[in-house]
């Protein structure tokens, strides 16, 4: 979990054990072969940061990873369990991988701290009070323990985005996903969710991240992937991805998103 | 929906009262008469057409209102048994009213025991009444519910603790009425959102089945089924055998209640965006779960105005009933017109009946106007 870690810069470095393995996964969606022969190994620990154009089967690829979407061909092992259609596999997985949207997917309906403790009371069975102590604990984390008895409607977009980050930190899981969870939101609060994200790095999660934000890739990455249509094209520690890029379509990426 | 966004400085109002936030109203200038003389000239007569729709509407309403209240108040008979009276003024004849009140809300109910429907009645509306606080929308609601229906099922038929035996054939007027409403409201409303649940379903099974079931039930007009149901049913049925006329009603009311009102909840439930089913399912939550807490209860507060709506309609329908001859409020109205005497005071037996369809209906539309803006919590879609 998040120890309050008092060396600033480095995250801890990769376990040598393998938290989730994609092997020779494709994805059709009709005739639309969206993912095609993904290979991926991420270690206990490990932050892997994954970029590439729109439509690149990003989304879909770390959505495979907890069933969100399902793949049609290749193996995908999530701690040891291989997932495959059966329910109960499938809400195991979920249970311990945490996942955070673009939209931020907070239940409007729901106060911030509703949000926090329903699936630790309702799906983990932890008594009440545990779980409000727990999302309390996790709100001071993402900086807004004030906000707990407000409702998503009444915060900004980064304000919800760090709850959403606190909701599925809840389940103590030990693999976050996050897809794009800075696009959203407007410049001036992308910083305060990049912190978060880094803060969690350094207590030595487990992290897919799909982002463009190429700052954060460089401060806590471990592997860079980048994907194009529905490939992985390339991967490798940030160091060389951003210096000596191999393969032409990378090089154009980089170009683009460097300079704009 | 409304799709309104909020300003910041809305937020932080919310933010210091988290209830109602009513600001006083701004201070409005002292009206002079040449203010409203003002006001007047620029509303009402700003040119020729409009000045001319103005006094069309003076001269109507002139034509109208004096008539109406002279009618109602100021020539009615308001007692005396004597129809004769009646007849001879030129006002309503609320003195029929008085005369017949208890037949048109009871019924055919023994005279003399009327004090049994009124209580269920008023204790049928205490706990309606109770259950409109959202605050006490608790499990022990569930069993003042349970325990309301028993001690009024109790004070309707009798039998025990020294009350005669009421057969429901004479039960009728406002208690039927309230019974076969506010029963056929409490079982078709889950019973609606299994067949909403199940028209959206992933299995085509269940799909099939919900989709024929309302799509047949939608199709055929309630009364065609109440007179099926009361002519034709028993000729299938063995010898000897009858299935109370009452239950009968009950059911078909339910059922119908039920296939239109799964379609207004469908209608809220596509509203969802399929962020929210993914945001739970990531969660770990089951399908049961999420449809309960996270899925309905955003759905049915999109669906609340159809929801009502259906709930009217259905109130009102319940007089539908007259068919299999049970004596709901309309009918009772009628037949109270059937004594000679008094035939010819129809407007005021309507105008009566009317009435009280018009409270609750207008009660249950403003409710739910209250439950939209309670359950309001920011949020834009
Ligand atoms: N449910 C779907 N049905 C059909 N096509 C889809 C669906 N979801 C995504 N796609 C397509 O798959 C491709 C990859 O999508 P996605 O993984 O969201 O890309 P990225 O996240 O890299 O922008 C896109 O071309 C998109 O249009
Ligand atoms: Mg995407």
């Amino acid at each position: 979990m998040i120890a309050g870690t008092s060396v600033p810069s480095a995250a801890p470095e990769p376990g040598t054990e393998a938290a989730i393995t994609l092997e020779g996964v494709h994805k059709w969606y009709g005739a639309f072969h969206v993912l095609q022969d993904i290979n991926l190994t991420v270690m206990r620990g490990e932050r892997v940061v994954v970029c590439g154009p729109s439509g690149s089967g990003k989304s879909t690829m770390i959505r495979c990873v907890n069933r969100l979407e399902e793949h049609q061909q290749g193996r995908i092992t999530v701690d040891g369990v291989e997932l495959t259609n059966d329910v109960r596999t499938v809400e195991r997985i979920r249970r311990n991988v945490g996942m955070v949207f673009q939209q931020f997917n907070l239940f409007p309906h729901l106060t911030v701290l509703d949000n926090l403790t329903l699936s630790p009371i309702w799906v983990h069975k932890h008594p009440k009070r545990e779980a409000v102590e727990t999302a309390m604990e996790y709100l001071e984390r993402v900086h807004i323990p004030e906000q707990a008895n407000k409702y998503p409607g009444q915060l900004s977009g980064g304000q919800q985005q760090r709850v959403a980050i606190a909701r599925a930190l809840c389940m103590k899981p030990s693999i976050m996903l996050f897809d794009e969870p800075t696009s959203a939101l407007d410049p001036e609060m992308i910083k305060e969710v990049l912190d978060v994200m880094v803060e969690l790095a350094e207590a030595g999660m487990t992290m897919i991240c799909v982002t463009h934000e190429m700052g954060f890739a460089k401060t806590v990455g471990n592997t860079m992937v980048f994907m194009d249509e529905g490939m992985i094209v390339e991967m490798a520690p940030p160091s060389e991805f951003f210096e000596n890029p191999k393969s032409d379509r990378t090089k154009k990426f980089l170009s683009q998103i460097l300079t704009h | 929906m409304t799709r309104r966004t909020e300003t910041p400085g809305e937020i932080s109002a919310r933010e210091e009262e988290p209830t109602h936030v009513s600001l006083p109203p701004p201070k409005a200038p002292a009206t002079t008469p040449l203010m409203a003389f003002d006001w007047a000239k620029k509303n009402l007569f700003s040119n020729i057409p409009n000045t001319i729709l103005t006094l069309l509407c003076v001269w109507l309403l002139w034509e109208t209102i004096p008539p109406l209240i002279n009618w109602v108040l100021l020539s009615a008979v308001w007692s005396g048994g004597d129809p004769a009276i009646c007849k001879a003024a030129e006002g309503a004849c609320w003195a029929f009213i008085a005369e017949k009140h208890r037949f048109m809300l009871f019924g055919l109910y023994p005279f003399d025991e009327h004090w049994r429907p009124l209580l269920a009645t008023a204790l049928f509306v205490a706990v309606l009444a109770t259950s409109c606080n959202p605050q006490f929308w608790r499990p022990w609601l569930l069993g003042l519910w349970a325990a309301m229906l028993v001690v009024c099922g109790t004070l309707m038929w009798g039998g025990v603790f020294g009350m005669t035996f009421v057969e429901n054939a004479r039960w009728g007027g406002l208690p039927l009425t309230l019974i076969l409403s506010v029963v056929g409201i409490i079982c078709s409303f889950p019973l609606a959102i299994l067949l909403a649940l199940g028209r959206r379903s992933d299995m085509p099974g269940i799909r099939a089945v919900c989709i024929g079931f309302i799509e047949f039930v939608r199709g055929v007009p309630l009364i065609s089924v109440l007179f099926m149901a009361s002519v034709m049913f028993p000729l299938f049925l063995p010898e000897g055998m009858t299935i109370d006329k009452l239950l009968r009603a009950q059911v078909e009311i339910i059922i119908f209640t039920a296939a239109y009102l799964a379609e207004a909840i469908r209608g809220g439930l596509q509203a969802i965006p399929q962020g929210q089913y993914e945001a739970a399912d990531a969660l770990g939550l089951t399908y049961w779960k999420k449809t309960y807490f996270i899925i309905l209860p955003q759905a049915l507060k999109i669906s609340i105005p159809p929801i009502v709506n259906q709930f009217i309609s259905m109130f009102k329908d319940t007089s539908l009933v007259i068919i299999i001859g049970l004596f709901d409020l309309l009918t009772t109205a009628k037949t109270a017109l059937t004594d000679p005497p008094w035939r010819a005071f129809y407007v005021e037996a309507y105008l009566f009946a009317a009435l009280i369809y018009w409270v609750f209906s207008f009660f249950m539309s403003r409710y739910s106007q209250y439950l939209e803006r309670r359950l309001e919590t920011g949020h834009r879609r």
